[in-house]
């Protein structure tokens, strides 16, 4: 069998305490990191957006879309099904006692 | 006849719970047994890892029984002796699997992969494949729930100790709190494998009652006002950051903490056949058949595990309760952060994402979202509660490797 050790009060509450703050340092430091390479991405994508607001446009420009009366929005779905994504809207706009029309979804995915 | 028919008799398994000294215990471990499966099929405790622990007891216990005048136990399906001598440094056969291989039954060559630390991270590679890292990404601060609700594992760890555990059995008890099963299994098989059965009842059966154990302490600890707190939409998460993810934080954590290396290694791999978008075969079998079976044979190999001369102790009391506590401080950990949080953001966060911190992945976000709406009926807290559950499960990682690290 291997060694077992057998701690003090003081070395146990040191452990305990150093454990605690190791994972904290740990996961703190990877927030950075993950901060970081989003901010690298949300820059790379604001950038060819900002690029094409200022060229020039060589026709009218074109009127920003505009949704349908009686639209959701554009609906995104990810690994849902069109019917259940009707569904789940028409519950949400029933739980919240507002029209579908007066609801926005951007996007449905199913939690797995 | 009569001389054949009480030869029958005196050699069942039913003569054995008499003469053979530990037979009083099996029985009462079979009942356990009963009981678990009780747990596992009527109230669905955690069926797919309960079921199989259950079915592991009972036949490691029914088989026990029938020990030779010599106490060798040739029809066992589990030998706690073979085991006992694998760990021990004084005997010829320390760490030797051969021997396992010649003399042990069908379930000492299933613990096989518990004890090589395999299960566990088959398992880590079949949960990443089914997690969306998206909420964590696209809101990072979600990680600081995910370590504040690491907290029951070193305060349990600190109160293991207290009561009379070593610093192995006290690190192996506190990562109950950090709500993931198969770490708690790995740390256990690593520190103190003696204590791996009660561990791992104890561990599913807490991470099963998540959804009883949370909600009273949620509310005890939030008013009103905070739960019923709207959290503003998560940005999108693009295909390349979803991508870069698994690896950044491989090098990243592992680095940092060479003891995590399995089980994020294993967790981030997963994921990475998850976004790739080109291992969708590889990702569907991590997802499905490799999980199932890994299921199956840690089930049946930790359950087999709870013989009774080992099992029946105060100990497994102590492991009870102390992982009870562990649970329950988790969650006070996660909350109490999240309270901090929703000061410093003026409102904007619900410190009930916080209790999602504890790993239990999805159940523990699950359980945010339903307060929550509970509190405002037109809140949606899953997605922002997936972000610190998912962060819990690396959070619970890295106290696993370090608790393995320092007393390993």
């Amino acid at each position: 069998m291997t060694s077992r050790l057998i701690l003090g009060i003081g070395d146990n509450l040191l452990d305990a305490i150093l454990g605690y703050a190791v994972v904290f340092i740990g996961l703190t430091l990877l927030m950075t990191v993950i901060v970081l390479v989003g901010k690298a991405f949300t820059t790379k994508k604001a950038a060819p957006a900002a690029e094409q607001a200022a060229a020039p446009a060589a026709a009218a420009p074109a009127a920003p879309k505009k949704l349908a009366p009686g639209s959701a929005g554009d609906v995104k779905l990810y690994d849902t099904d069109p019917r259940d994504a009707a569904m789940i809207m028409a519950i949400v706009a029933n739980k919240l006692d507002k029209p579908l029309n007066e609801l926005r979804f951007r996007s449905i995915k199913e939690v797995k | 006849m009569l001389e054949s028919l009480g030869k029958l008799v005196t050699e069942s398994g039913f003569a054995g719970f008499f003469s053979n000294p530990d037979g009083w215990r099996n029985l009462v471990m079979i009942a356990i047994a009963c009981v678990l499966l009780y747990l596992g099929i009527k109230k669905q405790y955690e069926p797919l890892l309960m079921v199989g622990i259950a079915v592991g007891c009972l036949l490691a216990n029914v088989s026990s029984v029938f020990m030779t005048a010599d106490g060798s136990l040739p029809d066992a399906l589990y030998h706690q002796s073979l085991w006992d001598a694998f760990l021990d440094n004084t005997s010829p056969y320390y760490h030797s699997y051969g021997h396992i291989m010649a003399h042990g039954g069908l379930i000492d060559i299933l613990y096989i992969g518990v004890k090589a630390g395999i299960y566990p991270c088959l398992i880590f590679i079949g949960i990443g494949a089914m997690t969306d890292f998206g909420p964590l990404i696209s809101n990072p601060k979600s990680l600081l729930l995910g370590a504040a609700a690491q907290f029951g594992v070193f305060f349990a760890f600190f109160g293991a100790n207290l009561l009379g555990f070593d610093a192995q059995q006290s690190a192996s008890i506190g990562i109950i709190g950090g709500a993931d099963g198969p770490t708690a299994i790995l740390t256990t098989t690593k520190l103190a494998p003696e204590l791996l059965g009660p561990i791992a009842v104890a561990a599913y059966s807490y991470m099963a009652l998540i959804p009883m154990i949370q909600p009273p302490i949620m509310r005890a600890l939030t008013t009103e006002k905070e739960r019923s707190v709207k959290m503003t939409q998560l940005r999108e998460v693009g295909k390349t950051e979803k991508i870069l993810f698994p690896i950044v934080v491989t090098i990243f954590i592992v680095l940092l903490l060479p003891s995590t290396a399995p089980l994020i290694g294993c967790l981030m791999f997963g994921n990475l056949l998850k976004e790739t978008g080109v291992t969708e075969r590889l990702s569907d079998v991590a997802q499905n058949a490799l999980m199932n079976i890994v299921t199956l044979f840690l089930g049946i190999s930790v359950g087999a595990t709870m013989v009774g001369s080992r099992f029946l102790t105060l100990d497994t009391i102590k492991i009870v309760v102390l992982g009870l506590i562990a649970f329950a401080f988790s969650t006070i950990g996660g909350l109490l952060v999240g309270k901090l949080m929703y000061k410093l953001s003026g409102g904007k966060i619900n410190p009930l994402i916080g209790s999602a911190g504890v790993s239990a992945v999805p159940m523990a976000a699950r359980v945010s979202q339903r307060e929550g709406q509970k509190a405002n009926p037109s809140n949606f807290l899953l997605m922002h509660a997936m972000g610190p559950n998912v962060a819990g499960v690396i959070g619970s990682a890295i106290a696993a490797g370090f608790l393995i690290s320092m007393f390993g």
